[in-house]
């Protein structure tokens, strides 16, 4: 009898099992090749952008590149954090509606209908914000700069046409809602059932019992919902380009005719007609988009795993 | 023996101090009617306005509100008067973002009536100045770039699934499942730029083609398509594959002939719901493949038209009549909307007729 513990038997490896797992991996190989094909074309085609003559391009109209990328990163940025201070607590409510409100039969399909948000294409969000929404709100802006001109964010003048940055941000914050909302919704209902009755034996109100279980158990979720929902608003190229009237300015009036535009929207605008070295500073206006938009995602996505990991709901 | 029966029967000690539960709607339906009502003087002193039903509609339900958390926080005390105020305002979230989604349909259904018609399924744009003209091109074209992409992507991103499920272990899968989380982040015009800067390489600079589109597409499809085929493969119970294991059928034949079999449902679900995501897609293909009036059957060569791109044209660059480019415009989103729609419900229907029954 030989001491040797038996060594791990491996499976015999046939031909067809080194060609299914070889093309497996490959096809798992090619993914990251993908990925990185798209940040090096970005650079490589960015670069001469960046470092272009401002006198060579129409584009920057004599400016260097960043003063030209400058207002579109604040408009980007601007228009998208507007977007989510104006859906998060929306998104909030539906969840928690859905998921601790809404009677049980029904809870599955009014998910399907904020769902049903998500399945509308963005141009026609864009088609539907510059012609109803749009038009809806420009008395209130007018009522806005009339009464409230004191405030830095309604100086006004109202635009006529209401095709402003904060009608942008509405359509951005309506097509942002339901990605918060499923996961908010998700981790609502992966508090433990226990924490939600034990607040309930306690005498605590339905509010009270979210607010002490539910809400503490599902920060983490809203946060990383929140944080795709920026990536979302932040890289959303339609809907803005169609809504907004913009000229490149930092303002912080919403409510004026004078806006800044977003990196992907200028991109939308000015790329079919670019020719030349325009072209090169548009794409690298767009490797500035993809690094902003892969900062945000890769904190949101590093918050989700970190809660996967220590919360008790698995 | 004679009981003395009250004339009144007591009140039932533990529910008084608490509204009953008809008073909410009550409130409800009577501030609702009494701005409906302040809302028709309104328009009676003003004959030229309209009635406005949003408005009144929202001051009622701002009176509701108001006069149930008053009242309860009189009968109730101030902790049932939070919690009545925490549900208005949850269900008011709900009804909020319910009328976007209510208005944007009703919107597209009424403008998008105008033009869909036969003509707008059959005619392409070609030497169309004023009224007239289809979206034909535009229909062939996004049915082709999608199909490509989808033949891109769909075994790209199913056999990665199953190296992340049947074989990927350490790092370089934790890498996988990381970057594909992060593809899945990418702005969809950065998706363009990438596929008109790769075509430029081998086509000369200017080129928009096809096929442009549907690699733009694709780099937005894969990480649906894994994602999704992922969660279903792990899905399948662990017992299948052992049993084939214990037959001596070798490991590639049990994915092939027992794993994808048994999840071949959802993974449909997940690729018709990841083409759903994509044929709505503007941004990359106005980047990459250019838009035309003509009809193009070939991806390889010129600019190929698409129907979102088409409504966007159509909106921006309105000619002369311009009634006809939103005409146009909106029958495009009418009939985007509906392709959408259908596929979504058929990814819901395949999921639910043919997806196996587990015991759970």
């Amino acid at each position: 009898m030989t001491s040797t513990a038996a060594s791990r038997i491996r499976a015999k490896q046939r031909p067809g099992d080194r060609l299914f797992s070889g093309a497996a991996l490959a096809a798992g190989a090619l993914i990251l090749a993908i990925l990185a094909a798209v940040a090096a074309f970005l650079v490589v085609q960015g670069i001469p952008g960046i470092t272009a003559n401002p006198e060579d391009t129409t584009l920057l109209e004599g400016t260097d590149f960043w003063t030209y990328v400058g207002p579109l990163v604040f408009g980007t940025v601007w228009s998208a954090a507007i977007a989510l201070i104006v859906a998060v607590p929306i998104a909030i409510g539906i969840a928690l509606f859905i998921s601790h409100y809404a009677p049980r039969p029904l809870a599955a399909t009014l998910g399907y209908i904020i769902d049903l948000l998500a399945a509308v294409p963005s141009v026609v969000f864009g088609l539907w914000g510059a012609n109803v929404l749009a038009v809806g709100v420009q008395p209130f802006y007018a009522w806005l700069a009339e009464n409230f001109s004191w405030i830095p964010l309604f100086a006004g003048p109202a635009s006529g046409t209401g095709r402003t940055v904060l009608t942008a941000s509405l359509v951005l914050a309506v097509m942002v809602l339901p990605i918060i909302t499923a996961i908010s919704r998700e981790v609502f209902l992966q508090t433990p059932l226990l924490h939600q009755e034990a607040a309930l034996a306690l005498g605590a109100t339905r509010w009270e019992m979210i607010k002490i279980a539910v809400l503490p158990f599902g920060r983490a979720g809203i946060v990383s919902g929140a944080m795709l929902g920026l990536g979302r608003a932040l890289g959303e190229t339609m809907a803005v380009a169609m809504v907004l009237s913009a000229s490149n300015v930092i303002t912080f009036d919403v409510i004026s005719s004078i806006n800044p535009a977003t990196i992907a929207a200028n991109i939308a605008l000015s790329f079919p007609e670019a020719y030349g070295l325009n072209v090169n500073v548009l794409i690298a206006t767009g490797l500035i988009l993809f690094a902003i938009t892969l900062i945000v995602n890769t904190i949101a996505r590093y918050i989700v795993n970190r809660r996967k990991e220590f919360s008790g709901a698995n | 023996m004679t009981n003395l029966t009250p004339a009144r029967p007591i009140e039932n000690a533990y529910t008084a101090g608490q509204l009953p539960r008809w008073a909410p709607l009550l409130i409800l339906i009577s501030s609702l009617a009494t701005f409906v009502i302040i809302f028709m003087f309104v328009q009676a002193g003003q004959p030229a306005s309209q009635f406005n039903i949003v408005g009144a509609v929202l001051f009622g339900v701002l009176l509701y509100i108001l006069v149930l958390v008053t009242v309860s926080r009189l009968v109730e005390g101030h902790r049932q008067a939070i919690d009545r105020l925490v549900t208005s305002l949850v269900a008011l979230a709900f009804l909020v973002a319910l009328l976007p989604l209510v208005s944007l349909l009703y919107t597209v259904v009424i403008n998008g009536a105008a033009r869909f018609d036969l003509d707008f399924f059959t005619l392409s744009l070609r030497n169309v100045v004023g009224e007239g003209g289809g979206a034909a091109h535009a229909i062939i074209g996004t049915l082709q770039m999608t199909l490509a992409a989808a033949l891109i992507s769909v075994p790209i991103g199913l056999l990665a699934s199953i190296y992340l499920v049947e074989y990927g272990r350490g790092r370089l899968a934790q890498a996988i499942t990381f970057f594909v989380d992060v593809m899945t982040g990418i702005p969809s015009i950065v998706a363009g730029l990438f596929a008109y800067s790769l075509i430029v390489i081998f086509f000369g600079p200017g080129v928009r083609l096809g096929i442009a589109g549907a690699l733009a597409l694709s780099v937005l499809m894969i990480p649906v398509v894994v994602r999704s085929s992922e969660e279903m493969l792990r899905l399948v119970p662990n017992e299948l594959r052992e049993a084939a294991f214990a037959l001596g059928v070798p490991k590639w034949l049990t994915v092939l002939k027992v794993v994808l079999p048994t999840s071949v449902a959802g993974i449909t679900t997940g690729v018709m719901l990841a083409i759903a995501r994509v044929i709505g897609e503007t941004a990359p293909l106005l980047v990459a493949a250019g838009f035309t009036n003509n009809f193009n059957y070939s991806l390889f060569s010129d600019r190929m038209q698409s129907l979102p791109v088409y409504v966007y044209s159509s909106y921006i660059s309105q000619g002369t009549d311009a009634q006809a480019y939103i005409d146009r415009a909106w029958a495009g989103a009418l009939t985007l909307i509906l392709i959408v729609m259908a596929l979504n419900l058929l990814a819901r229907l395949i999921a639910k007729i043919f997806s196996p029954k587990t015991g759970r």
